[in-house]
């Protein structure tokens, strides 16, 4: 920034007096003030998609109970809630490391259809034979899923790295080609009687849900939330112990900061870059690896909704901070799911544009005061 | 025009009790100034005195919350700078705001409702090149920013005032950025636009320059006066020190010199290449012994980035070596330097000695936070990181709330000094300082002197560089003066020629000396 005063216009002389909105640079932030503008933000967006609502005609406050309702009203609902949040979660933490280090990772989406397409290739090719337990298959497809996420975030860190590619550019690009790549195997190889879709995994590859239970503890009968919730809650504490407790993520925050200076302590961000990109390539394909074995069962062309490009704003909402990652992936779940409730289903994908508008437009706040004054000419 | 009479008319400006608060400060409290038509008035004070808060009240960019200004006997509230210009007063910040890719004419008339629509281009360059020659701001309308030296550049910010029609103009510290050379074409423009009738408040905490080139000069501590337009004729630097910091400033530096120890580092025939690929070192040849401080002079520019780079590891050379204690760390990585205990002071504390938006304590710990006690295995220990920060904290007297506030909250004394702490942390065996007291004031200086000098007792190998001459001559033992990538001179400090090395510092001549670089530094 410069040092002129912004958006400030010049008082024109001889006006009747009256009060002016001016914007001062801030020199200190205090601490309650990102959390107070990301809540009024919030605030903001549902007020202004509630006046959308308004004059096409709805009821906003009977919609957003709606809304509520439909995702957490009952227990059931909220399960739903949860089983669309966990690959938010774990695609939200994937984007808030990268971002964390001023990586742009675009291509979570891409890293989770990779992830995806290798958990499934364990039980497709088949890397084990039918019938292997569960205990083996599973952390199978989990490792398969991560290190098929990790060198496909590993290509744009690498050439980022070595020959500073922009990764925006190479991580957007990377989503058609995961997904094509994806289309290849389910319309051929993998296609069950040429429809786009495999064969059922086994269920030794289906993540346990807690309606398996339901046997033991009726109240869970129907309540689909699977082993990958509990994924997502693990990655998100492990991330926060990485970024905040550990050598390596003291060099991902001070590289993110101020790479010059990162070199200068002695960092080689050429690797870091890489290992990087990998670590959230993992966190993307685990989310995919989840998403298969927990909910779809199978592979086939359409798993996503786009979860890795609604993690962009998950990740930000949440201010790169892995615990917000977890309640803004939950919200967005939440979202996600009352699409399917509120006709037309572009309502919730509008409230969540709004809501990211109004939280970009928020910054402002934190980087300056707003006075008003009342205006003597 | 060096005394007229305080006549109300003959103000350009007049500010009475000025009130600015910060959150947890008064930046100004009760402040009067007054500019006279004409004059260059110098408004004095430590980083932090409330100099430049004052300016920008004056500029419209911050409202006061009390207090009256009066602009060429009308009162004065202006709203934003805007407002200012059009009463015939601009500020010049540190801190450029030009766009790179555009031309000097595109500049000055960017954000002007003048050219509404087609640029005649041709025009306004006649325009601003006549604007610019008639106040002896030489800078070619046609190039382009970023093909300008700041010096150019800055000539640039001066005349988008002047094209404003300013004729009262703030400098916020303008030497600055500037080379020597750059600071005295400086001053000869502003002489010449005095001359014209501009009236110039001239912000700095560099007495030498003050004297140089104020009429009248204001001297701020603490967010008060302590010194109203005392005419600078009537004054001296040792007087002016003193209200500035409050205290008596000895101005020469108490330097006790230990016999030299073993050699710790040595560079032979060392060549490295710049930017832009150009050779940017000649052939250094250099040793310095533990206990010993070597001050490389020059003027900007002849090599002084690239040899702070190369020695520690930041910088590959193309030929030649470099060890520190015997092992080689030329065309190595920043790493092997920090292994071998080679510290730096960079030149940029911002940008690359500092991460601005990590804590006080995460800046403390750049260095070490790979080693134990701070690290175990591959996790830090947040505990040992928080009494590590607040011993240095204390220890150095790093002036911030708490180790959690963001380093870029520091002021600029303060930031140095939490630099200074976690490189003698380290316990360099070679301390690297380039320009370590550049834009801090006399306090500070004395403070960052007094620290690398302790540094050298305790047997580290010190190199200085430094743009500053009289810096070099009363810190260092030997003076070594680079010129365009060679070292063409070598001195003893004590006996040194400041006339000879001023003239190798600009290429006048090459010196026997230059030839065994590699003699043993006995003071």
């Amino acid at each position: 920034m410069t040092a002129t005063a912004p958006a400030s216009r010049p008082a024109r002389a001889g006006r009747r007096p009256g009060w002016s909105l001016r914007l001062e640079r801030r020199l200190e932030v205090p601490r309650w003030l990102p959390v107070a503008t990301t809540a009024g933000a919030l605030v903001a967006a549902l007020l202004i998609s509630g006046a959308v609502l308004w004059i096409a005609g709805g009821n906003p406050v009977a919609i957003y109970v709606h809304i509520f309702r439909s995702s957490f009203g009952s227990l059931g609902v909220l399960s739903d809630t949860l089983v669309k949040a966990t690959p938010l979660i774990l695609t939200g933490l994937a984007c808030a490391l990268a971002f964390r280090m001023r990586l742009w990772n675009i291509g979570a989406e891409g890293q989770f259809l990779m992830g995806a397409w290798g958990a499934s290739a364990v039980v497709l090719i088949p890397i084990v034979p039918a019938g292997t337990p569960s205990i083996i298959t599973i952390p199978l497809m989990m490792v398969a899923g991560m290190l098929c996420g990790a060198a496909y975030g590993a290509i744009p860190g690498f050439l980022k790295a070595v020959r500073g590619v922009n990764e925006i550019i190479v991580t957007l690009m990377l989503n058609y080609v995961a997904l094509l790549w994806l289309s290849y195997w389910v319309f051929g190889p993998w296609s069950e009687g040429g429809f786009q879709l495999s064969r059922p995994f086994p269920p030794e590859a289906w993540l346990p849900r807690l309606s398996d239970a339901a046997e033991a503890v009726p109240a869970f009968a129907g309540l689909t939330v699977h082993l990958g919730l509990v994924f997502g809650l693990v990655a998100a504490i492990l991330v926060r112990f990485y970024l905040f407790r550990s050598r390596g993520g003291y060099e991902v925050r001070l590289i993110g900061d101020s790479p010059r200076a990162a070199r200068y302590a002695g960092i080689d961000v050429a690797r870091k870059t890489i290992v990087v990109f990998a670590i959230s390539g993992a966190l993307a394909g685990l989310a995919g690896m989840s998403e298969v074995a927990g909910v779809v069962h199978r592979l086939q062309q359409v798993i996503s909704p786009g979860y890795g490009f609604t993690a962009i704003i998950v990740a930000y909402i949440a201010k790169l901070h892995p615990y917000g990652v977890v309640v803004a992936a939950i919200a967005f779940g939440a979202l996600i799911l009352a699409g399917r409730e509120i006709q037309p289903s572009g309502i919730p994908a509008m409230i969540q544009g709004i809501i990211l508008f109004s939280l970009i437009a928020s910054e402002v706040l934190l980087r300056y005061r707003i006075r008003l004054e009342r205006r003597v000419d | 025009m060096s005394d007229p009479p305080a006549d109300p008319r003959s103000l350009a400006v007049e500010m009475r009790g000025i009130v600015k608060r910060f959150p947890g400060v008064v930046a100004n409290d009760g402040v009067d100034f007054d500019l006279r038509l004409g004059e260059v008035h110098a408004l004095l004070g430590e980083n932090g005195a409330g100099k430049s808060t004052l300016m920008n009240v004056l500029d419209g960019l911050y409202r006061p919350e009390g207090g009256a200004i009066t602009v060429f006997g009308r009162p004065a509230e202006f709203r934003s700078p805007r407002d200012a210009i059009a009463a015939g007063l601009g500020m010049v910040h540190q801190h450029f705001a030009l766009v790179p890719t555009q031309t000097v004419t595109e500049n000055v008339l960017l954000g002007l409702p003048r050219p509404r629509f087609r640029l005649d281009a041709g025009r306004y360059d006649d325009e601003i090149a006549d604007l610019a020659g008639r106040h002896g701001l030489a800078v070619d309308p046609r190039a382009r920013i970023w093909q300008l030296s700041v010096g150019e550049q800055q000539r640039v910010e001066i005349l988008k005032m002047l094209y404003r029609g300013a004729r009262i103009l703030i400098l916020d510290e303008p030497t600055a950025v500037l080379a020597p050379q750059e600071a005295m074409d400086l001053f000869r423009t502003l002489r010449s636009m005095v001359a014209g009738g501009t009236s110039i408040v001239f912000i700095s905490h560099k007495l030498a320059e003050v004297a140089q080139i104020a009429d009248r000069v204001t001297v701020m501590r603490r967010g008060r006066v302590v010194a109203a337009g005392v005419p600078t004729a009537e004054t001296t630097t040792a007087a002016l020190a003193r209200l500035m910091v409050g205290r008596e400033v000895l101005e020469t530096i108490e330097r006790t010199h230990q016999p030299p120890g073993p050699f710790v580092l040595s560079m032979r025939d060392v060549e490295a290449e710049g930017d832009r690929g150009l050779p940017a070192l000649r052939g250094i040849t250099l040793d310095v012994r533990s206990g010993e401080i070597l001050g490389v002079a020059g003027v900007a520019g002849n090599g002084q980035s690239e040899l702070a780079q190369v020695l520690t590891g930041l910088r590959r050379c193309s030929a030649g070596s470099v060890t520190v204690n015997g092992v080689e760390v030329g065309g190595k990585t920043p790493r092997d330097a920090i292994v071998q205990h080679v510290a730096h002071v960079p030149e940029d504390r911002t940008g690359v000695g500092s991460a601005p938006n990590l804590s006080v304590a995460d800046n403390l710990i750049m260095k070490s936070y790979r080693d134990a006690p701070l690290a175990r295995r591959w996790t830090i220990d947040t505990g040992a990181v928080r009494r590590f920060a607040n011993q240095l904290r204390e220890t150095y007297s790093i002036a911030a709330p708490s180790v959690d506030t963001e380093a870029r909250l520091l002021s600029g004394g303060n930031l140095q000094r939490l630099i200074l702490a976690r490189e003698i942390a380290s316990e360099p065996r070679l301390m690297v300082a380039v320009q370590p007291t550049r834009g801090l004031d006399v306090g500070a200086i004395a403070t960052v002197h007094r620290l690398l000098l302790d540094q050298c007792a305790a047997g580290s190998a010190t190199i200085l560089i430094s743009e500053d001459l009289d810096e070099v001559l009363a810190v260092a033992d030997r003076v070594a003066v680079i010129y365009e990538g060679r070292l063409v001179g070598l001195f003893d400090a004590a006996d040194a020629d400041v006339a000879e090395i001023g003239l190798l510092m600009t290429g006048g001549r090459t010196s026997p000396a230059a030839e065994p670089a590699a003699a043993p530094g006995v003071p």
